[in-house]
């Protein structure tokens, strides 16, 4: 060995997006301990700024396929639509945040900067060539969102749903790492492609599989999939509201990306074993999901409930493997982030008598009072149920289209079935909204500048993703299509 | 003479885990996860990777171990867990749990060749690892850099008195 | 020369006597503390294959765990001592960790 180590190459071009956020991040920090010291709204305006100029980035990049850091970080299209989906989310949850802190005070820059630090964590793990790189961004969007979750420090329920999000999401990242080591110890590699080389050329060995199956848990946590959703309810009720949005939006999109592309790309040779696993967990996810929806009255816990049920249908689409199906997966995701994010940053910004309003009987009589915000929420409930014109329709149409392609006719049948039962807890909600008065002081809504803005970018992308959705989707089979060859 | 110390220390290491997970006492079971987390350092040792060996002890004895029993004395007054366990059924399922995902990774671990080492083996030591982690592993040493700064973010936020 | 196929087998005793720890016991420390349980079953497992397959790069990835590890264990105990701070008892099934 020479006593000298050749440098490695560094292609920062890869990161960029990455560390325009990250840059974003440390300019929140720096700026959070200068003057003014009593108002931090500014701080807010930075990381929006932040997510612009990546947003602006992962344009300008868009149609390259670049790899870097020997094959760790890939920056593909699938990657860069991901980075779309996840920066368009963190934008939007950065306007609702500087509407709901900022009513309570309780803005700050540790806030802003975690919210940007996860961001950039799910931006790798959509980038991620490696399973070390996959394990770590994984965990730096984790411990971010593990402390955001507990970030209202005098209210019990935060800090019972950062601790529960916490023991648990350990838990869950221990198993993928085991089955991490057990895919490097039956294939000699952490490296994706590697990966699929060497499963390629032995039959599936039993250790890839249990190593597998391992990773599925670690994953299926974060996209809160049945047998490992029992930490959503609690944790998206307990969360501060802005918070809530991220986890069931960024860190789900975050967790599919990472996911599609180690099932797809590295353990294509498993297909056959992973896919009957995948639809056993699909038909179980929506319909525990829908089901225990039905008996909920605090409408974040039936949002949970209700992603939960989405998740289920994304699962759908990988079942197949290959296909139109994970093409429909990410349209599905799109469509299903404008959504969730627009229902929750619409909830962040109803209040009753001081406290949030998260019980379904708070909105009782709020289209009477507030007829455009209740009309809003209407739009988004209309579009989780999957009502055309609405992106949630067209995106579930794609969906179980592909699913029947593919042949899984009972799994469709079982989704559809789900998707009527859905109907009924959505409407349910409406009906108290339009239908119902309340009891006792109404909801006073107090809209600002930035979370109406975000509402209205959040409708406006489920009407256009509704009304014209050849386009997106296009782009969707076009993202995914690397992976598929 | 090398199988013996393995038995040695792998039976330290299966006592001190059952230790931290049977003990009542969080102390005690924070000094039984100590002694399992140095006998795992002595596995490194015999398994020649004196480099994670060292920072087994740095990092894991050294640091990790350190916040938790200061963690443990400064929140448990004595009180343990006693009174009606409210979980009680979901506890009988561990075991079956546990000795079922326990038999199916055993089998398959000893029961798997794996792939063949490709050439000779490769130098240890600390150089040859100092080596890898600033050339082939340079961005997930990066990454780690980025984490640690937003743990430590996280944890002023959660540790400071003003809101 | 111990075969490596004897560490994997303890590591993944470790393992699973990590989970039943978590599952069964109340007490979040604890719970942390069989996690750790966990990640070093883990670690074991990465430097055993590293061995087996003559490369550095499971000792390198033992190496990120590690860091990973530090990073885990400060925000954890920050969590649960700043929920001490508004209660006094710290048990998870006060958390209800498995409502439905």
């Amino acid at each position: 060995m020479s006593p000298v180590v050749p440098p490695p190459a560094v292609a920062l071009g890869v990161l960029l997006p990455v560390l325009v956020v990250l840059a974003a991040a440390a300019v929140v920090l720096v700026l959070d301990v200068l003057p003014p010291r009593d108002s931090k709204a500014h701080l807010g305006g930075v990381a929006l700024a932040g997510i612009i100029g990546a947003l602006l980035a992962i344009v300008m990049r868009w149609g390259t396929d670049a790899r870097a850091f020997r094959d760790m970080v890939l920056l593909d299209t699938y990657a860069l639509y991901f980075d779309l989906v996840i920066c368009y989310a963190a934008a939007l949850i950065v306007m609702f945040s500087m509407d709901y802190l900022g009513r309570t005070g309780s803005e700050s820059g540790e806030y802003y900067s975690l919210l940007l630090f996860s961001t950039a964590g799910m931006m790798l793990m959509a980038s991620a060539g490696d399973l070390i790189v996959v394990f770590l961004a994984l965990e730096l969007m984790s411990l971010s969102l593990y402390v955001l979750a507990g970030f209202f420090k005098q209210r019990l329920t935060s800090g019972e749903a950062s601790m529960k999000y916490f023991l648990l999401g350990a838990f869950a990242s221990s198993f993928l790492l085991y089955g991490i080591a057990l895919i490097y110890g039956a294939t000699g590699s952490t490296n994706l492609d590697r990966i699929a080389a060497a499963a390629a050329t032995r039959n599936a060995e039993p250790m890839v599989l249990i190593g597998l199956a391992m990773m599925l848990v670690g994953f299926g946590f974060k996209i809160s999939s049945v047998p490992f959703h029992m930490w959503a309810p609690d944790v998206y009720e307990g969360a501060p509201t802005s918070v809530t949005a991220f986890i069931a939006t960024g860190s789900k999109a975050a967790a599919f990306a990472a996911m599609i592309r180690v099932l797809v790309v590295a353990l294509r040779g498993a297909q056959p074993d992973w896919s009957a696993l995948l639809w056993a967990l699909a038909a179980l996810t929506m319909t525990v999901g829908n089901v225990v929806a039905l008996a909920q009255s605090n409408l974040k816990r039936l949002l949970a409930y209700s992603s939960i049920a989405h998740v289920g249908y994304m699962l759908m689409g990988l079942v197949a493997g290959g296909g139109p199906g994970p093409g429909a997966v990410l349209f599905y995701l799109l469509a299903y982030t404008f959504t969730t994010v627009g229902a929750f940053g619409a909830i962040a910004l109803c209040a009753r008598a001081g406290e949030e309003a998260v019980e379904v009987s708070d909105y009782a009589g709020l289209a009477r009072r507030h007829p455009v915000l209740a009309a809003t929420l209407a739009l988004f409930f209309l579009s989780l149920i999957g009502i055309p014109p609405l992106a949630g329709f067209v995106a579930k149409f794609y969906l179980f289209g592909a699913a029947v392609r593919a042949g899984y006719i009972w799994l469709t049948v079982i989704a559809v079935l789900n998707s009527a039962v859905a109907a009924y807890y959505y409407l349910r909600v409406i009906v108290y909204m339009y239908m119902r008065e309340p009891d006792g002081e109404p909801v006073a809504v107090a809209p600002s500048l930035a979370g109406g803005l975000a509402l209205t970018l959040a409708v406006a992308g489920i009407v256009i993703l509704g009304l014209m959705p050849a386009p997106f989707a296009d782009l969707a089979q076009v993202a995914v299509a690397p992976l598929l060859r | 003479m090398e199988l013996a110390a393995f038995t040695l220390i792998a039976l330290i290491a299966l006592g001190s885990a059952l230790g931290l997970i049977l003990k009542r006492n969080a102390i005690h079971g924070a000094l039984f996860l100590v002694v399992n987390l140095g006998s795992v350092a002595a596995l490194y040792l015999t398994l020649g990777a004196e480099f994670l060996a060292a920072a087994q002890v740095i990092v894991y004895a050294g640091a990790i171990m350190v916040l938790f029993v200061f963690a443990i004395m400064v929140l448990i007054p004595g009180k343990e867990e006693t009174g009606p366990d409210p979980r009680r059924p979901l506890r009988w399922v561990a075991l079956p749990a546990g000795a079922l995902l326990l038999a199916q990774v055993l089998v398959i671990l000893v029961g798997t060749r794996g792939p063949t080492p490709v050439g000779s083996p490769a130098p240890g030591g600390v150089e040859a690892i100092g080596r890898l982690l600033f050339t082939d592993y340079l961005f997930p040493f990066e990454l780690t850099s980025v984490l640690l700064l937003a743990a430590m973010v996280g944890v002023l936020l959660l540790a400071r008195r003003r809101t | 020369m111990v075969p490596e196929s004897y560490y994997l087998a303890l590591s993944a005793v470790l393992f699973s006597i990590g989970v039943v720890g978590v599952i069964i016991r109340r007490n979040p420390l604890v719970i942390f503390m069989s996690i750790e349980l966990m990640l070093n079953a883990a670690n074991l497992a990465f430097v055993a294959f590293g061995h087996r397959l003559g490369s550095n790069d499971g000792q390198a990835v033992v190496f990120f765990v590690m860091a990973v590890a530090a990073a885990e264990v400060a925000v954890g105990l920050a969590i649960i001592v700043a929920i001490f701070r508004l209660r006094r008892r710290l048990s998870v099934d006060d958390l209800s960790l498995m409502r439905w």
